[in-house]
């Protein structure tokens, strides 16, 4: 994308300075001790958390965390119950920020009615210097169906179409509740490109996802949140840490006690589901010359066997428990 | 992805700014009526019904109407009930679908403000009403139509008008599941049609019903643009302030319970 970095620089008229230069200070969203209760329920208990600008910021956590009431207290529809909320350095239902903010709802947003291109167009009309949305439309693989009636896009076409009406406006900083949920791999791909470029533009992006791998390969910055409190926060490398494990597959059921034996002190052995079995400890030529040599001993082949980190999905589980909510 | 100009260079780097108000609210304004003209069951209530009646009242002898000529008496019933059905109906039932389909809370994050929006639909509004006022007096005059009276109290009444159907219109879309606003808007069309002078004179109605009748709006409307069009009467007070009444209440009320989503 050397040619639009190219071009921005060409491009970038006082329009575009000026409110940069203004709001460079502050973070993008800065929030502290927010508290949202909805009855006797509390959906955000005393969350803080700073989202940088420029960056991508992924909120993760389980259903019903909190992260969609954090996400609306910031695009100003809820209103928190005690706590501070800044978003580029406002207080969130300034009418400024409707125009440097895009949002994209976690479903719904789009009129049934209306045709998919027609709905782009009138946003875009809301902006000063919006994208043009025929280009935008073809980003996003909806030329198409630009004139199809928004009710019969599927599902996955809705949540493009909410992702290009949140962009359209070229926001200083957008806010994207689970941008990808529901997307077919291809659509998905797109959108992580898409928000690859909005990072490369400048764009400060706060997303919510569900999907670890989502996360680990868009966020600078990543925090996860459970029961409405900040659990952990960090770079996905720093999260993960530079432990490292094997893996491998093999037929349920083998006695990990010989194993555990053979390896060095302070080494784990788990088989966790039936038939995964993870090695944790000192992951080295050694430890894998001991597991290969015990696999050969019991007569079996170690499939898919593989040294790796923690994925962010170990570290999440792990902070957020297993059982289901 | 299958992408047409999948690698079209778009200039991502931020350049916010809101468009100047008058072009939102344009903007908004003829969305509103391309989706109102597309809509096949809405043209029925605003057009083809009322045309139906106006032609179908006119020529053949179904209702007794007293002195005077049909269609005299029917133009301007049929032009309020287009008021009612654009201003209330239609209105009613987009704008629920809008709330329920989140919309209304997608476009409260736009620079387009509230009132913006509520602007941009009562332009819209209007202009549905003045392509079906051109209609229904076209026909009107085809089938002999001979108006009377002053074209601005005319206009006065159909503006009070709009603004009490619209206060009740967005009154049921702001407080009412999407479902129970088609339900009900469709409902008080028909009893109103019915029983609001459009095409059955008032005087036909027991006596006893009659004060309650000439209170609602829709009979407020038909009634004054009937002194005005058939009988030629400069400003029909009455009219007026049950026109203006109705708006007052109704719109107070939108805004105090009307709910984005």
């Amino acid at each position: 994308m050397s040619a639009i970095t190219g071009d921005r620089h060409l491009r970038a008229g006082p329009a575009v300075a000026v409110p940069k230069l203004v709001t460079m200070g502050s973070p993008a969203v800065e929030m502290i001790d927010l508290v949202k209760r909805y009855g006797g329920n509390t959906a955000v208990n005393g969350l803080t958390l700073s989202a940088g600008r420029g960056a991508v910021t992924a909120v993760l956590g389980p259903n019903g965390a909190g992260k969609t009431s954090t996400v609306e207290i910031c695009e100003g529809f809820r209103r928190a119950d005690s706590g501070t909320v800044r978003v580029l350095g406002l207080a969130p239902t300034a009418a400024e920020l409707r125009a440097r903010v895009g949002v994209m709802l976690q479903g719904g947003g789009v009129p049934p009615a209306m045709r998919c291109g027609e709905w782009l167009r009138l946003v875009s009309r809301f902006y000063a210097h919006p994208l043009d949305s025929r280009a935008l439309l073809g980003r996003l693989g909806l030329t198409e169906h630009a004139r199809t009636p928004c009710r019969r896009l599927s599902g996955g076409q809705q949540q493009r179409l909410s992702l290009a009406a949140a962009v359209i406006g070229r926001p200083e900083l957008v806010f994207l509740d689970e941008p990808t949920a529901g997307l077919d791999p291809q659509a998905r791909h797109a959108c992580w490109d898409l928000v690859a470029e909005l990072r490369g533009a400048g764009v400060s992006v706060v997303l919510t996802t569900h999907h670890m791998d989502e996360a680990e390969r868009l966020a600078d910055q990543v925090v996860i949140i459970d029961r409405g409190r900040v659990v952990a926060e960090g770079t996905p490398a720093s999260l993960t840490g530079a432990e490292r494990q094997l893996r491998f597959r093999a037929r349920p059921g083998l006695a990990l006690e010989e194993l555990l034996n053979a390896l060095p002190s302070g080494s784990a052995a788990k088989e966790s589901p039936a038939g995964h079995y993870i090695i944790e400890g000192l992951v080295g030529p050694e430890l894998l010359a001991t597991v290969t040599a015990w696999c050969a001993a019991e007569g079996v082949t170690a499939d898919d066997l593989r040294i790796e980190r923690r994925t962010l999905e170990d570290v999440f589980l792990e902070l957020t428990g297993r059982e289901l909510r | 992805m299958t992408t047409t100009g999948g690698t079209a260079p778009l200039d991502f780097t931020p350049a916010p700014g809101a468009a100047p108000f008058p072009r939102m609210v344009l903007a908004q304004a003829g969305a509103e009526v391309r989706a109102m003209l597309r809509n096949g069951e809405q043209l029925l209530l605003t057009l083809i019904i009322p045309v139906l009646l106006l032609v179908g009242f006119s020529l053949a002898p179904l209702i007794d109407i007293g002195a005077g000529r049909r269609v005299d008496f029917l133009v301007p019933g049929v032009l309020a009930l287009a008021v009612m059905s654009t201003a209330f109906t239609g209105q009613a039932i987009a704008t629920g679908f809008e709330r329920r389909y989140g919309v209304l809370k997608r476009l409260g994050a736009t620079p387009l403000s509230r009132s913006g929006l509520m602007l941009g639909k009562t332009v819209a509004v209007v202009a549905v009403e003045v392509i079906q006022a051109a209609v229904i007096v076209g026909v009107g005059l085809a089938l002999g139509w001979r108006p009377h009276g002053s074209f601005l109290s005319a206009a006065l009444l159909i503006v009070l008008g709009t603004a009490a159907f619209s206060g009740l219109g967005l009154l049921m879309a702001g407080t009412l599941r999407a479902e129970a606003t088609l339900a009900g808007a469709n409902l008080v069309y028909l009893v109103l049609l019915g029983a609001g002078g459009v095409v059955f004179p008032l005087s036909k109605f027991p006596a006893g019903a009659q004060p309650f009748l000439e209170a609602l709006p829709i009979s407020a409307l038909t009634g004054g643009l009937r002194t005005v069009l058939a009988d030629g009467a400069a400003l029909p007070l009455g009219s007026l302030a049950v026109l203006a009444g109705w708006a007052v209440v109704a719109l107070a009320l939108v805004s105090r319970t009307f709910r984005w989503e």
